[in-house]
């Protein structure tokens, strides 16, 4: 299994569209630094999020979702908050870690 | 697990090294092996002790240094994306004829075959950049 790490915004870069283009079934994705957009509801993105959620675990580095003045419960639901413990736990669960940079 | 980080963006500019030392910190802090960190591109300027950031702010350079002495951690900056932004270790400053080097305490400067040896070398290999 992969871990996928996206830490830009949808709304900058396309980098998250092509790491959900190429995730595999059971893959994991981790949304951190301004990556975190894409995990707030009632975006433009909250399709494609929601459609990968069918098939890829998503999670959001809560510190980095905080620090823009968002919180957990306003993050699409399916989607998993982590702490930088819980992104190290990703990384060492996953056979590899992709960095979509 | 050994741990290999690469940091592929310079201190104060997007996140990638503040990401990259948070990583970092809560590795060791689990109990994981770091077995380095390797400063690439603009990630060579983490390295540089002449910064001097507002005393509110974090000290991303010192910040590496200090884990860096406390955990034993090899800190190892790619010579010639160093040399090309003016980053120098003593002998570097010597063998360029400079006046000076500006290298930060902890940090070493060597080849990208650091780098390829870590990707070999280390469990997981985490990437943090622009």
């Amino acid at each position: 299994m992969t871990l996928h790490t996206v830490n830009k915004s949808p709304f900058d870069r396309n980098s998250l569209e092509s790491c959900l283009r190429f995730a595999r079934q059971g893959h994991s994705v981790l949304l951190f630094e301004d990556g975190v957009y894409a995990a707030v509801k009632g975006t433009r993105f909250e399709g494609l999020v929601t459609e990968a959620l069918k098939n890829n675990k998503i999670y959001v580095l809560l510190p980095d979702l905080e620090a823009r003045g968002m919180r957990s419960d306003n993050i699409i639901d399916g989607l998993k908050t982590v702490d930088y413990a819980g992104f190290v736990d990703l990384a060492a669960e996953s056979d590899r870690v992709q960095a979509w940079l | 697990m050994k741990f290999g980080i690469l940091v592929n963006e310079g201190p104060y500019q997007h996140q990638a090294s503040d990401s990259a030392y948070q990583f970092t910190k809560a590795a060791l802090e689990k109990g994981h092996e770091i077995y380095r960190v390797f400063f690439y591109h603009d990630g060579v300027n983490n390295a540089t002790r002449l910064t001097v950031p507002p005393q509110d702010d974090r000290h991303i350079v010192n910040r590496w240094s200090e884990l860096g002495k406390q955990h034993n951690l090899d800190l190892v900056v790619c010579i010639a994306a160093a040399q090309r932004r003016g980053l120098l270790d003593e002998n570097e400053a010597k063998r360029q004829g400079k006046d000076a080097n500006n290298i930060a305490e902890g940090f070493r400067i060597s080849g990208l075959g650091q780098l390829i040896e870590a990707g070999i070398q280390s469990d997981r290999l985490v990437v943090f950049g622009d």
